[in-house]
């Protein structure tokens, strides 16, 4: 295998776009993420996206993309694995530069979901349809079962909750391509419309239009179009049931614990050696389960890790510099990597106001449905 | 909802017909043609144990269109006597009423009906055991 890194990247505003199409996003992020690695062609491309079909009535995404670019008639196809599409899109473009099948390979994910299809329907379709959203379950109504689940077990607080929604509004205002440029209050959060209890519509991240995209090729050749590449220490996947029911313990996400472990072996390094990490914030109680899956807090603790402002921008271990799902926004299958643009923007020292000092390692954690399927990539720079 | 897949789901949402790993003993519902626990292929047919204890629940309060005049409504993950989990609702009682560890069992009621002109669905739904 041949070590695989980071050239260019680039991303379109996140937010209700409702002047553009799923092409023109696509094409608006690819072409910055060309221009930033300043390549003259690519050899392939793949492209994450949960369900265009459902949204905007529109399959064969990656062939549409191939030829707006204007890269026709090179490879292309669409990788989905529900919210987890952008990562599993990295993923294969990482083993197709790694394997040397390609040399210089396109990623991009895509989701415009203010087209006016019905969202919670589409997404929906990513839990198990026939028992669990046929008695009337909600994505939310999942997430709030974890919470209470969590709660129950652990003692985490409602306003603990909360905090994850703040830290994650606060980055996002200073994040210019965020959909919600605002700081709230835990008050905000607590006050707002209750959506599946115990969480409100603050706890749940948007329904966002946006595109974000990647230019990988082997590191041995990295020094040509980039000043900072950025290498793919890990590249790590993994599964779970479909069903939240179908678990063991409703609190664990095993898929997501699974994947982080076989990342940081291939990387080589633990928990600790991270500065900072992209993690899948749909909801407040999501981030919290991801950060005690991750390692960077005991099981069970990561409501009072949040708490105490350990994944604050100048805490222990920053989460979600971005501002996160929660307030960047959540294009589903342009999520996972939009996380790796933040990650290299960070490592290369471009973040403005949001900087990390001295990040050299970073990390991004994609998750699929209720955490039936994570990816996790560890990046650092060379 | 499409009739084949409807038709399909009958046996375990009328019936709650499982199936029971002749391996390992474990109950699968619904049932699958291997065991996730040890891998064999080989299964009886049982019915799923009717009682259970509420291990997780919400309460919906923003539904899909289907569900839309039935919220607030109360969505639990209940663990039966046979050791299967299952999500389904909690009816005939206030959303104040239910709790993680209460004891609930399965009654048969209608789930949703698609429109004016679409097929009445039914299945399993629970209710608090200490109502009878």
């Amino acid at each position: 295998m041949r070590d695989v890194a980071i050239i260019g990247c680039g991303m379109t505003k996140f937010g209700e776009l409702w002047d553009k199409s799923i092409r023109d996003i696509f094409v608006e992020a690819s072409l910055k993420a060309i221009a930033d690695a300043g390549v003259d062609h690519i050899d392939s491309m793949w492209v994450g996206n949960m369900t265009a079909g459902l949204f905007v009535g529109q399959e064969h995404i990656g062939a549409l993309m191939a030829d707006y670019l204007g890269v026709a008639p090179i490879p292309t196809v669409r990788v989905e694995s529900a919210c987890a599409s952008g990562g599993m899109a990295l993923r294969a473009g990482f083993i197709e530069v790694a394997s040397g099948m390609s040399d210089i390979v396109l990623v991009g994910g895509v989701e415009k979901m203010w087209d006016g299809a019905d969202v919670t329907y589409a997404l929906s379709t990513a839990s198990d349809q026939e028992y669990e959203v046929y008695h009337g379950v909600t994505f939310p109504g999942l997430y709030a079962m974890i919470a209470r689940a969590h709660m129950h077990r652990y003692g985490t607080t409602r306003e603990q909750l909360a905090q994850v929604a703040v830290k994650n509004h606060k980055n996002g205002a200073l994040n210019p391509n965020a959909q919600f440029q605002r700081e709230i209050k835990v008050e905000a959060v607590l006050n707002s419309t209750m959506v599946a209890d115990p969480l409100t519509l603050l706890d749940c991240s948007p329904v966002t239009d946006g595109a974000a995209a990647a230019i990988l090729c082997p590191l041995a050749a990295a020094k040509r179009y980039a000043d900072v590449p950025v290498r793919i220490l890990a590249s790590a996947a993994a599964t779970d049931s479909l069903a939240l029911h179908q678990r063991g313990d409703i609190t664990s996400l095993r898929a997501v614990k699974v994947s982080a472990e076989n990342a940081f072996k291939q990387a080589n390094l633990g928990p600790e050696r991270i500065d900072l990490a992209e993690v899948h914030d749909c909801f407040t109680i999501a981030e919290i389960c991801v950060i005690e899956e991750l390692g960077f807090v005991e099981k069970g603790k990561g409501g009072e890790f949040t708490e105490k402002g350990y994944t604050a921008l100048d805490g222990k271990i920053p989460i979600n510099p971005s501002g996160g799902l929660k307030a960047k926004g959540h294009p589903v299958g342009a999520t996972g990597v939009a996380q790796v643009v933040e990650v290299v923007e960070q490592l290369r020292g471009q973040a403005g106001k949001r900087q990390v000092k001295g990040a050299k390692v970073g990390l991004t954690q994609n998750m699929g449905g209720s955490g039936a399927s994570s990816v996790v990539h560890i990046l650092g720079v060379v | 909802m499409p009739v084949p897949r409807y038709k399909r789901e009958i046996p375990q949402r009328y019936r709650l017909e499982a199936s029971k790993c002749k391996s390992c003993g474990k109950v699968l519902f619904p049932p699958r043609l291997v065991c996730p626990k040890c891998g064999s292929r080989e299964f009886e047919g049982v019915r799923l144990s009717d009682g259970g204890k509420i291990v997780t629940f919400t309460v919906i309060r923003v539904a899909p269109e289907q569900f839309a005049d039935q919220t607030p409504y109360v969505v639990a993950v209940v663990e039966l006597g046979d050791g299967v989990r299952i999500t389904a609702q909690v009816v005939d009682c206030r959303p104040e009423e239910v709790e993680i560890g209460k004891p609930v069992r399965l009654v048969f009621r209608k789930i949703q009906e698609e429109g004016k002109t679409g097929i009445l669905c039914y299945g399993y739904k629970c209710v608090l055991s200490s109502l009878g």
